[in-house]
């Protein structure tokens, strides 16, 4: 079953490709597919009606005990055979349904073919899970099919209403999968069919799957998106809205009812929405001018018709259900492919149009007439053995309840006979030929291949109804699982004698016939009985509604200004978790001022700063302002005992000043005010609080601490397993190198974003080098400049421009300064240092030679395209982690290498030395990357004028 | 373990300096609430850490004096990122005043006009609201009046069996 079901989606996936090579045969090739699901599936018949279920298991996620569980007994074989068969005719029939050449064409017989595969799971699948998964994909597909291409409007609206009604009642039905499940201890179907546990548990379950049913097999009050899902192609109404997805409900509550059937609600339900929506469906078909429209409404009645019988929970009707579902399943698919075919050689589907068709169309008449035949329940088709079947259960036994059968069983009959009266009408309208209509003309009379499709199917109903002893055991197979009511157990068959249900299967003929007769009062009728109000009505009100409400939600909360959804986020902050910390943290009982007196001078110092950058307007001051506290709580670090930290923040400090004089230049001195006082006082009062706020949280999270910490015991393993005596260095490239290699990988995000903020027009990869010519040029022009070259593109900057000082210090310190960067990434892994503090001094050698000698300085400095160190150090790292991999190891796992070597001595080498060399790469690239943004990119657009020109038209999207 | 007042007081110092700037509309006061978020987050996990100690680097002292390894390691990579997001955002400040003159977070108009917006797609319109080409199949078909009656004669074709 796996295979075939693999099959299917191979299928489905290659279809769009057969469609562009082969055109529309490509679904004769695709027909293949179902058909030999449809071989396969009779040839189990043996085994299946033995009794042997076929099952199938293949662990799926074994972790959450998922299992792909797949079971063909005799409900899911009818069914399956159904869907094969029925899949494999309706993509025979698409051959020639499209024109050559048709616009998504590919597309749809992709959907198409994976559909079938999904219902063709939905069938088989054992394990609850699976059936929703399946049950939801056939869900998809039946939306995609809808939609079709999305260009019209009403196939999107028809499309996304039978998506949302189907996926809300599908989700109902999870949830009430997974109460059935937890109830009866399995989330196997078979197992929970055998024992389905009881209690309230199930009975919420049970009626949350039988939403589920409800709304897919489009009962009332549900039952409008199935008409409006005819705007799909009539293959997809055939297979989809008759024979297969509808059927899905059917399936389910047939499968569920041996089980569930007593669970209180059920029967209510299933019976009750039953009958109404077979009269429903049958009332509103006898109304319909488009032929299509009234099999659609002809086929909701005939769901309830089908769930009421299959959901009564005895044997008798449980078979008269199985029977009548395969017959629906061969007349209505017929029916609907008769109506493609009539639309198609005439252009319309309009009953008032179409005249004498039967006379043109006489093949296709005794086609469409034989299924319209087995629809009103005449013998000797396989819907009247169906029908008759039923009326006799319900005499007979069927239900326990007698005054419920009776009335189920006036419902049905009523039913019946609105049935008989539509089908008649359909026949007429389809090929009578009526006075004052012309005859319509042919378009294009169909081909043979065209009818074969609805001709086997016909045929096959014509058969099966006195073949149907054939179909009892099969019948039989599945209901016997159901309690039999009735004295006796009566078997399919076209004749039983002179009996009761005879007489109300004629009376159902001829009452449909005699509302034929008098249709036209029976339609004054029905417009004097109109009501404003439907179903469908109430869901676009519904949907209104909440369209509505969120629009005025939107409108409401959605104020378009920053600090306002900021201050809201804030207020949130301290009315949950600051209420929490107010009335139940355990405050500490004690307090120590200070761990050393100088903490507490460079807890004044910063403080004061970042209190006067509230004041502060002018730009610069303003950021060293905040630098100082930056420097501060480098002090802080490193009286906590924390060089590391200190280091690197004093080098990050640094260049995060260099890099805001750079982009500030550019921007005016002063920071004008652009708030009321009142908008000031409402931030100040939140700021305090969220700093009082946090203070507390650092407090009352410290002295509520009483385990020790995981790190207490790392020291040990850090020198013996990661090599390296620099614990925190060792925790970044080892212990935790995850989190470093994901931290590195956001570096390189960043540094890529502030690259293409930057460069507006282009993402240049380039390098600005000094042209030599550029470079003469430059010292002609430099005439009275210092003539030393200290630096290599000096030259080229302004004369008034050059600072010699600078240019000599930094002449002798760069290479001093690279070369101690590549000291602290080597020695880092037992002193301080290590990969990012290295990166940045490097980093800020570079920042040295930029600010001596301009954006071309920079280019010799560093003539690499930063792009391709931050991808080599991702590279390096990550390859690393790989590398461990290979040798048998975790990913990023250290090894230790020592050997001794001449001149050297004693070595040892660290495999994380080289992540640590990653993580250096990527800071110089990241220093590179914003020195080449910032810096020389702004310097180029200035010296070179580069304005952003904007057209008259073009607009600035900030 | 016992807090300190140095540490805490620094700390809520700094988040409210920052929260305060955070709020405000120039992108650049926004950018140095940010750089004061960092240094009050990064103070905030090392506080965590408990009471001073020696640098945890072996051979300098003994592991029972260390200062907490984890919350250091924690802060070095959130150093090192907040200067490339600092950075980042810094050349959103720059593209925003080279391309509009303005490096102010202003009201977002786009959010202003779904405020006020009142219609509807045409995808949720009521189907009566709509064309008649438009409307989904079967609806309402009760209140079409434009039936043009067919006369009641029938003429089916031979063969057919529902009568």
């Amino acid at each position: 079953m796996l295979v075939l079901l693999l099959l299917h989606l191979i299928a489905g996936v290659l279809a769009p490709v057969l469609v562009q090579w082969w055109g529309r045969q490509a679904f004769l090739v695709l027909a293949l597919v179902p058909a030999a699901a449809f071989g396969w599936v009779l040839s189990r018949l043996g085994p299946v009606l033995a009794g042997e279920d076929v099952r199938e298991t293949v662990p799926w996620i074994p972790a959450l005990q998922l299992d792909v569980a797949l079971r063909l007994d005799a409900l899911a074989l009818a069914f399956a055979a159904v869907v094969t068969g029925v899949g494999a005719l309706v993509l025979v029939y698409c051959a020639r349904y499209f024109a050559p050449g048709e616009e998504g064409t590919g597309r749809f017989a992709g959907c198409l073919t994976a559909f079938a595969g999904s219902m063709l799971g939905l069938v088989v699948a054992d394990d609850l899970f699976l059936l929703y998964v399946f049950w939801e994909l056939t869900t998809v597909f039946s939306f995609l099919l809808i939609g079709g291409s999305g260009r019209r409007l009403a196939a999107r609206r028809a499309a996304s209403q039978a998506l949302v009604l189907t996926t809300a009642g599908g989700l109902a039905m999870l949830v009430g999968l997974i109460l059935i499940g937890q109830a009866s201890g399995s989330f196997l179907l078979s197992e929970v069919v055998a024992d389905p546990g009881s209690g309230p548990a199930t009975t919420a379950g049970t009626a949350l799957v039988l939403a589920g049913a409800v709304t897919k097999s489009a009962l009332v009050p549900f039952h409008f998106w199935l008409p409006a899902a005819m705007e799909a192609p009539t293959p997809v109404s055939a297979y989809l809205h008759a024979a297969a997805m509808v059927k899905a409900g059917v399936y389910l509550v047939a499968r569920l009812a041996p089980g569930l059937a007593d669970v209180p609600g059920w029967r209510p339900v299933v019976l009750g929405l039953g009958v109404a929506t077979m009269l429903v469906g049958g009332y509103r078909a006898l109304r319909q001018k488009d032929l299509k429209l009234l099999l659609a409404f002809g086929t909701v009645s005939q769901l309830g018709f089908l769930v009421a019988l299959v959901g009564a929970g005895s044997r008798e009707l449980a078979a008269a259900g199985l029977a009548m579902t395969l017959a629906h399943a061969l007349f209505k698919s017929t029916l609907f492919l008769t109506v493609g075919v009539i639309d198609h050689a005439t252009g319309t589907r309009d009953l008032r149009r179409l005249s004498g068709l039967g006379r043109r169309l006489p093949l296709l008449a005794a086609i469409g007439t034989a299924a319209a035949a087995s629809m009103a329940g005449l013998p000797p088709l396989l819907g009247f053995v169906g029908k008759e079947a039923a009326f006799t259960a319900l005499l007979d036994g069927g239900l326990a309840d007698r005054t419920a059968a009776l009335v189920v069983l006036t419902g049905l009959v009523a039913g019946s006979v609105l049935t008989a009266a539509y089908t008649a009408r359909f026949v007429w309208g389809a090929f009578a030929r009526k006075p004052g209509v012309e005859d319509t003309e042919l378009e294009h009379p169909p081909e043979p291949l065209f009818l074969a499709a609805p001709a086997v199917l016909a045929l096959t109903g014509l058969l099966l109804g006195p073949a149907s002893p054939l179909l009892d055991p099969l019948v039989g197979a599945y209901a016997d699982t159901l309690p039999l009511l009735a004295p006796e157990v009566e078997h399919l068959a076209l004749w039983h004698g002179w009996q009761p249900a005879l007489a109300l299967s004629a009376l159902t003929i001829v009452g449909g016939a005699a509302l034929f007769a008098v249709r036209g009062a029976v339609t004054r009728l029905q417009r004097r009985l109109a009501v404003g109000a439907s179903a469908d009505e109430g869901y676009w009100n519904v949907v209104q509604g909440v369209d509505r409400l969120s629009v005025l939600v939107t409108g409401t909360t959605q104020r378009g200004s920053l600090p306002a959804y900021l201050g809201t986020i804030l207020v949130v902050v301290l009315a949950l978790p600051g209420t929490l910390l107010l009335t139940r943290a355990p405050w500490p009982g004690e307090w120590r001022a200070w761990d050393t007196p100088v903490q507490a001078v460079v807890g004044v110092v910063v403080v004061t700063a970042a209190a006067l950058t509230l004041r502060i307007r002018q730009r610069l001051s303003a950021v060293l302002v905040v630098g100082v506290t930056g420097y501060g709580i480098a002090v802080v670090f490193a009286l906590q005992g924390a060089p590391d930290l200190a280091l690197t923040q004093f080098l990050v400090e640094t260049l995060t000043l260099v890099v805001f004089v750079l982009v500030l230049r550019k921007l005016p001195k002063d920071i004008s005010e652009r708030h009321r006082p009142r908008e000031r006082a409402v931030r100040g009062v939140i700021a305090v609080a969220v700093g009082a706020f946090m203070a507390a949280v650092g407090a009352v999270a410290l002295s509520a601490r009483t385990a020790t910490p995981v790190s207490a015991a790392w020291p040990g393993p850090a020198y013996d397993f990661g090599g390296g005596k620099n614990v925190v260095n060792v925790t970044l490239v080892d212990i935790r190198a995850w989190d470093t290699l994901g931290e590195i990988s956001l570096l390189v995000v960043a540094a890529t974003g502030v690259a293409s903020l930057v460069f507006l027009r282009r993402r240049t990869g380039g390098v600005d080098r000094v042209d030599r010519a550029q470079l003469a040029q430059g010292r002609e022009r430099a005439r009275r400049a210092p003539r030393d070259r200290w630096l290599a593109a000096t030259a080229t900057l302004d004369p008034a421009r050059r600072s010699v000082v600078l240019e000599v210090v930094t002449r002798i310190l760069f290479h001093t300064i690279v070369v101690f960067s590549l000291y602290l990434l080597f020695s880092g892994h037992n002193e301080p240092g290590g990969g990012f503090a290295g990166g940045l001094v490097a980093g800020l050698a570079l920042v040295l030679r930029y600010l001596a000698g301009g954006r071309y300085e920079l280019g010799e400095a560093a003539p690499v395209a930063p792009g391709l160190l931050l991808g080599g150090g991702l590279l390096f790292a990550g390859g690393t982690g790989v590398a461990g991999l290979a040798l048998g190891e975790d990913v990023l796992q250290t090894a230790i290498l020592e050997a001794t070597l001449p001149v050297l001595g004693d070595v040892k080498l660290v495999t994380s030395l080289f992540f640590d060399i990653g993580v250096y790469l990527i800071v110089v690239g990241l220093v590179l990357d914003v020195l080449r943004s910032l810096g020389a990119e702004l310097d180029r657009q200035e010296d070179q004028e580069d304005e952003i020109e904007l057209s008259p038209g073009e607009v600035v999207l900030r | 373990m016992t807090p300190t007042v140095v540490l805490p007081v620094m700390i809520g110092g700094l988040y409210a300096a920052g929260v305060y700037l955070l709020l405000d509309r120039s992108l650049t006061r926004v950018l140095l609430g940010f750089l004061l978020l960092g240094n009050a987050t990064n103070l905030l996990v090392l506080s965590t850490g408990g009471p001073a100690g020696s640098a945890p680097i072996l051979g300098y002292s003994e592991p029972e004096g260390f200062n907490d390894p984890l919350p250091q390691a924690l802060i070095l990579t959130a150093i090192v990122i907040t200067f490339g997001v600092a950075a980042f955002l810094l050349a959103m400040i720059h593209r925003s005043w080279r391309l509009a003159r303005n490096e102010a977070v202003g009201t977002d108009e786009e959010d202003r006009r779904v405020a006020a917006r009142r219609a509807l797609d045409a995808d949720e319109l009521d189907p009566d609201e709509l064309a008649p080409d438009d409307r989904a199949a079967g609806h309402a078909d009760s209140l079409h009046g434009d039936v043009e009656e067919l006369a009641d004669d029938i003429d089916l074709p031979a063969g057919s069996g529902s009568r």
